[in-house]
């Protein structure tokens, strides 16, 4: 499957220098993990979990896409990362704070050279940008242009909150926490605008469902294509609310079919149940069944 | 030519990890492996194998090893051990 309309719908981390998160993440039905080498490792065993990250992706079956999240390469461990880790051919490197495309290129160019090295094909190992700082948001866009290894950009709630000196809030139902609520706008614009996927921030209360499903129902009505999460509890649901509903997946049947008799009839405007159907809404009906399709809810009927 | 290391440690003793402790040894003394494992009985043989190919690999001749096991995979172990290995060099 092409990388860049892969199925994201969750992308959970696990702290890379825990040998049992390691060695399960895989196991939980998440569209794509990522082993984690930044903050969840303490600086003593950057060394070690280098180490089990690099063996766990030469050795363990991968049954879904795994990317791993490297330190930032102007601190002293990022591009040590880079180096002992691309030998292991790691779907995609998730860069933490973002806020150049000139970063992205030199990572980018680093990829290549280890591509080559490695005898990879070019272009195997993709990109994942967290935006974490008000600098990156403002260059959203040249991040996520930056590089055609570019897959995905996704905020970092917390930190970004946190650059911005308030904190990350429950929210309400309609804007979320609004602390984010024009970050996640402008990410999810950018992202559109360079062809890639959003991915949404982090939600860490375990025990709050009604706030984290609001979460994921507000960022996929702006447009994001997914979630991160740290713990394996929240994939069901994640998954449950980005997967089209059987509803969703018959009404975009019957547009595509009006549509399609129109065509043969030749007649210009249709309608369906009482309401227009055009262009956008067709385009729409064939994303659904897509997604559909991608999580295994749909099956596409031959001939069709 | 014996490549000199220092004593060092790698791994942690939670669930499915590994603990790893290298020291060197006089020349002539081969590896010395002491293993606790609860599934000592049934894989000590392949964890033997497993940790003296790392060790030949990296050119390691003489060493005494105390390798206490909770549970790792091997991959795991390959990890643990090869850090453990860096870390004596460094």
């Amino acid at each position: 499957m092409q990388a860049r309309g892969k199925l994201r719908r969750s992308v959970m981390y696990a702290a890379g220098n825990n040998a049992g998160l390691v060695r399960d993440a895989s196991i939980y039905g998440a569209d794509s993990i990522i082993y984690d080498v930044e903050d969840s490792v303490s600086v003593y065993e950057k060394d070690s979990a280098r180490q089990l990250v690099y063996y766990a992706l030469k050795r363990l079956r991968r049954t879904c896409e795994v990317g791993v999240r490297i330190n930032h390469i102007s601190t002293p461990w990022g591009l040590d990362d880079l180096a002992s880790l691309l030998p292991a051919k790691p779907d995609y490197i998730r860069l933490p704070k973002g806020e150049s495309g000139e970063e992205i290129q030199q990572i980018d160019r680093i990829i290549s050279k280890a591509e080559q090295d490695n005898g990879f094909e070019p272009g195997t190992v993709k990109i994942m940008v967290s935006i974490e700082s008000p600098k990156g948001l403002r260059n959203a866009y040249e991040i996520a242009t930056a590089s055609p290894r570019m897959i995905a950009i996704a905020l970092g709630g917390e930190d970004f909150a946190a650059a911005m000196k308030t904190e990350k809030t429950r929210g309400n139902e309609i804007t979320g926490g609004r602390e984010l609520f024009v970050a996640r706008s402008l990410l999810v614009l950018a992202a559109k605008e360079a062809g890639i996927q959003a991915i949404d921030s982090v939600f860490s209360d375990m025990r709050d469902e009604e706030t984290l499903l609001n979460e994921v129902l507000l960022v996929k009505e702006l447009g994001f294509d997914g979630k991160s999460c740290v713990n394996p509890r929240q994939i069901d649901l994640i998954h449950r609310a980005f997967t089209p509903q059987q509803d969703d997946i018959r009404y975009a049947i019957r547009v595509l079919n009006v549509y399609e008799e129109a065509m043969q009839k030749n007649s210009g405007v249709i309608a369906l149940d009482g309401k227009m159907i055009d262009m956008p809404m067709v385009i729409r009906a064939e994303r659904v069944l897509a997604l559909a399709e991608a999580a295994g809810v749909y099956v596409k009927e031959v001939g069709k | 030519m014996i490549i000199r290391f220092k004593a060092a440690q790698a791994g942690t003793l939670e669930s499915s990890d590994v603990l790893v402790s290298i020291a060197p040894a006089d020349e002539g003394s081969g590896i010395q492996l002491n293993l606790v494992s609860a599934t000592k009985q049934q894989y000590a043989r392949h964890l033997q194998k497993l940790v003296c190919g790392i060790l030949q690999e990296a050119g390691i001749i003489d060493a005494t090893l105390h390798i206490n096991d909770k549970g790792a995979i091997d991959c795991v172990i390959e990890a643990r051990v090869k850090t453990a290995i860096l870390r004596a060099r460094a």
